[in-house]
């Protein structure tokens, strides 16, 4: 199997856990005659109740009645209506992170980047562009990985070359951080100590000089140790360790890797399986030991087409929560973008209709982003150079106010289009 | 978080302030309990609650109760008014949304998508297309996912030439049809054209609303409103044609790409946000957006235009658009925006899962491999269309795992050596093949030790990915002996 899996996607697909209520449906068939649902056997939590049904007129589903009932006379000129956006405030905020410390800070990056901030829902209000704009890190493997060609031929020369790859990630494509996954210290692969992690970790400290994202391999015990020793070779540094977990407290490690981020000026990166009361709990049991704008939380991303929609809507839950008050859910959030290239789509050879796979990849990882970063996301972790290109300018033009625009909306009417 | 109000209306109240009081005035009060509750409060209350059905109170449905009946579809109805056009079996119904995020309740209406032709194409250029966009299909997790409708353009601006082509577009394909001119003769050129297919037209403007709305009564057919940016004009367009007569509208608020596409994407949320959380009725229309509108910028290199088109359609599909006009085809560009929506429009309340069973392929005897897989929907269907496409004759156990896939199950511990011994047992795989071999998934190859010891099976570890099967059985079936 040729893809890159960033995390153990423990409770992907886990549509039984997500708590969100139910409505009959069949009121809709109902009311319209539309006679295609097929919902029978759902079940809902009363208390859970949390959603809008607004009634509309009967007209709605009468296609013979007018919504207004007609006037005895046509109107002959527009009937002039105002539009005013909403303007929601919501009672919460995200909280800021810093990744990243310059030599100022006791660090020794050369500039530092700051996530988080929202007090709006994603793009949901033009005046209200985002406090920071999403952050792109790409990613860095510590030994030779198996990739999806399309993503191989673009760091083939650096594979095998964590400091190469690094600098490559920085200059070439231009990379706000850069994240190093240490796969080799997985006690299944190679099992590198974590003195060799740290050292890696090092390298690529020396090699670029953006902020950095440390990975561990997804044991909870060698994770501890690994993140240990890398948080204490690399104090003051503002890492962010990728990833904290319950695993973690199974195995009772997570109060010593906290400790050492702690005390070593780090940042922890909470991953849960789209699961927000496991979240909150990951996030309480942190609270103990660190401060809360030293945590991000990385929800799940699943790749288009295996589950997307579950981490598109626990995003967008997590986000109105933290907004209507939930701190415990008032980090910023973290996408792993390129667990697109888990689905077949991206990296397999198909009938001839549906393209190459060398457009079809790149395609999907930048819908994978897109779509989460509507949902709100902060800090998306990616390898294609088409999408992290894409991912820019998309970010970058939302976060202006449109008012550059040069065409009509109805220019593509009567448009000659070859 | 205000809520405006039409002046002389009462207002609409969305089902939080919908109170089973308010159900409660509205239903016959006999307490006959054909509804099976024990009383007309309890109905009352399970119906807000959406566990139960206006239809599973029979007395509501006799002639008595038909102001009420009404009342309560009132109170019920979907804050964006679905659209239907074309007709028959593909017939496409979009809109019908209840709420702005998807946790909400769930999306109703999947987004429809159309693909351009225009009146400059030759007659056969024309009917090729329109047939390969009613061909284009892709099978996803067992089912055909596809194209819904022809968006028909007029480039030449002549409505003889107009009505031409739509005639043989309408010839080519059963498939819904949206009429694009801002010009109403030329419309009304296509509309002659389309008999009883009810197209939807596209569009009224400042300019030509009074011509537009004429020629959608007349020939009964839904209506696009379109505005370049401004929904202040947007909603007094709505408000005007409502009085006009006219209730199936589409809203379109102008799509651009790249310099715009902010603007677009604020403005496609605004107005969806006013229907469902303002529950603004001129805003609670479908909306249209346009991805083919990229095609219109000076970029000259066409993959350029397919992926701004194909990013543009799935920000907008997210952002709310019930209706999405293209123009590439290029199964690249669509395939992700057919599984988005599939994805998408999917109950979030309700896992996607199999049956667990065993499952027989082509013909398999007593000596043919026996896999194991789980019931989540995709991984199932996509083991089962990689055994059907190499033509295997195999036996597939479909362990009950919750509906999770292998890592999650095999992490999660619901996938296990016990959970794989009492699947062989009642499944009763002794007795359909004449070995003990059991093939696992590649991504559960750390159970496969203790399996070995707890079923008395030979275990033997598959390929991660199920493409890798027929090879994998190549090479290792029939097993060779201890």
């Amino acid at each position: 199997m040729s893809y890159v899996v960033h995390k153990k996607n423990k409770e992907t697909e886990r549509a039984d856990e997500i708590d969100v209520l139910s409505l009959a449906p069949r009121i809709l068939e109902l009311l319209q005659g539309v006679q295609q649902l097929e919902l029978e056997n759902f079940s809902m939590e009363i208390g859970d109740l949390d959603l809008f049904i607004p009634s509309q007129s009967p007209a709605h589903s009468l296609q013979s009645v007018s919504l207004h009932p007609p006037l005895p006379q046509k109107p002959s000129e527009l009937i002039r209506e105002s539009f005013e956006p909403r303007t929601a405030r919501y009672p919460g905020h995200i909280r800021e992170v810093v990744l990243g410390a310059t030599r100022a800070d006791g660090g020794s990056r050369a500039r530092t980047v700051t996530i988080g901030g929202a007090m709006t829902p994603a793009y949901a209000d033009i005046r209200v562009p985002p406090v920071h704009p999403p952050a792109i890190s790409l990613d860095v493997f510590d030994m030779k990985v198996s990739l999806p060609r399309v993503l191989r031929e673009h760091v083939a020369e650096v594979m095998e070359d964590p400091a190469g790859w690094a600098r490559m990630n920085v200059e070439k494509f231009g990379a706000d951080i850069v994240t190093i996954h240490l796969m080799s210290t997985d006690p299944l692969i190679r099992d590198t100590s974590p003195r060799q992690a740290a050292e890696t970790v090092e390298e690529v400290l020396q090699a670029v000089n953006v902020p950095i994202i440390v990975g561990g391999c997804g044991d909870p015990k060698k994770d501890a140790a690994v993140f240990a020793e890398v948080a204490e070779m690399a104090a003051g540094e503002r890492l962010l360790l990728n990833s904290v977990t319950l695993d973690m407290v199974e195995a009772k490690t997570l109060g010593a890797v906290a400790k050492a981020a702690r005390d070593h000026g780090h940042l922890l990166l909470a991953f849960t399986g789209l699961e927000l009361n496991n979240a909150k709990e990951l996030n309480r049991r942190l609270y103990e030991y660190m401060p809360h704008e030293q945590i991000v939380m990385d929800l799940t991303t699943v790749a288009l087409g295996y589950g997307l929609e579950y981490s598109f809507t626990i995003h967008e839950r997590a986000r109105y929560a933290a907004l209507m008050g939930d701190d415990e859910l008032a980090h910023p959030v973290i996408s792993a973008a390129t667990n697109a290239w888990a689905a077949r789509e991206a990296w397999m050879a198909m009938a001839p209709e549906y393209g190459p796979r060398e457009l079809r990849g790149p395609v999907w990882e930048t819908v994978n982003a897109l779509t989460l970063l509507l949902a709100g996301v902060d800090l998306f972790m990616m390898m294609h150079p088409a999408s992290v290109l894409t991912l820019r300018d998309v970010i970058y033009r939302l976060g202006s106010n449109g008012s550059g625009r040069t065409s009509s909306a109805r220019d593509w009417v009567g448009a000659r289009i070859s | 978080m205000t809520h405006r109000t039409e002046p002389g209306k009462q207002r609409k109240k969305s089902i939080r302030e919908i109170s089973p009081i308010d159900v409660y005035k509205l239903l016959p009060k006999t307490n006959c309990q054909e509804c099976h509750e024990s009383n007309c409060m309890a109905f009352a209350t399970r119906l807000v609650n959406g566990e139960l059905m206006l239809t599973d109170c029979p007395p509501l449905f006799t002639d008595m109760y038909q102001a009420e009946r009404e009342d309560l579809g009132l109170l019920l109805a979907p804050s964006v008014r679905a659209v239907t056009f074309g007709t028959g079996a593909q017939q496409c119904t979009i809109g019908g949304k209840y709420v702005l995020q998807r946790h909400e309740f769930m999306y109703h209406n999947p987004t429809g998508i159309a693909i351009d032709v225009d009146d400059l194409m030759t007659d056969e250029n024309l009917r090729e297309r329109v047939h390969r966009i009613g061909q284009f299909s892709y099978n996803y997790i067992g089912r055909k996912l596809a194209l819904n409708a022809v968006a028909i353009r007029s480039v030449s601006g002549d409505p003889a030439a107009f009505g031409k082509t739509v005639r043989t577009v309408c010839n080519a394909t059963d498939l819904p049809l949206i009429l694009c001119s801002l010009d109403p003769a030329v419309i009304q050129a296509g509309l002659a054209e389309t008999g009883d297919r009810r197209p939807l037209i596209y569009a009224a403007t400042e300019k030509n609303w009074t011509q537009m709305a004429d020629l959608a009564l007349a020939f009964h057919v839904p209506l696009v409103v379109h505005t370049d940016g401004d929904p202040a004009l947007q909603k007094s367009l709505v408000k005007t044609l409502n009085a006009w007569g006219l209730a199936d509208l589409v809203l379109d608020p102008g799509t651009l790409a790249e310099d715009g596409l902010s603007e677009t994407l604020h403005t496609l949320t605004a107005l969806r946000t006013a229907a469902c959380r303002d529950l603004d009725e001129l805003s609670g229309y479908p909306l249209l957006g346009v991805p083919l509108a990229v095609w219109t910028s000076e970029e000259i290199s066409m993959d350029v235009l397919k992926w701004r088109e194909a990013i543009t359609a799935s920000m907008l599909m997210s952002r709310y658009a019930d209706l999405l006009i293209m123009h590439s085809l290029d199964g690249w560009v669509l395939l992700p925006q057919l599984i988005w929506r599939f994805n998408l429009y999917t109950d979030p309340r309700k896992p996607v899962s199999v049956e667990a069973g065993i499952r027989m392929f082509g013909h398999p005897d007593k000596n043919s491999p026996v896999l194991i897989t789980t019931n989540y929907a995709l991984t199932f269907f996509t083991v089962e269309s990689d055994i059907k496409t190499a033509g295997l004759d195999c036996y597939l156990m479909v362990a009950d795992t919750g509906g999770l896939s292998v890592e999650s199950a095999v992490a999660g511990r619901y996938f296990s050596a016990d959970s794989i011994v009492t699947a062989l047992k009642e499944m009763q795989v002794e007795n359909l093949v004449c070995h003990k071999t059991l093939i696992i998934p590649g991504l559960a190859a750390r159970l496969s030790g203790e399996t070995e010891e707890a079923s008395g099976w030979k275990i033997l570890v598959g390929p991660k990915d199920s493409s890798g099967l027929p090879q994998f059985l190549r090479q290792r079936w029939p097993p060779h002996p201890a």
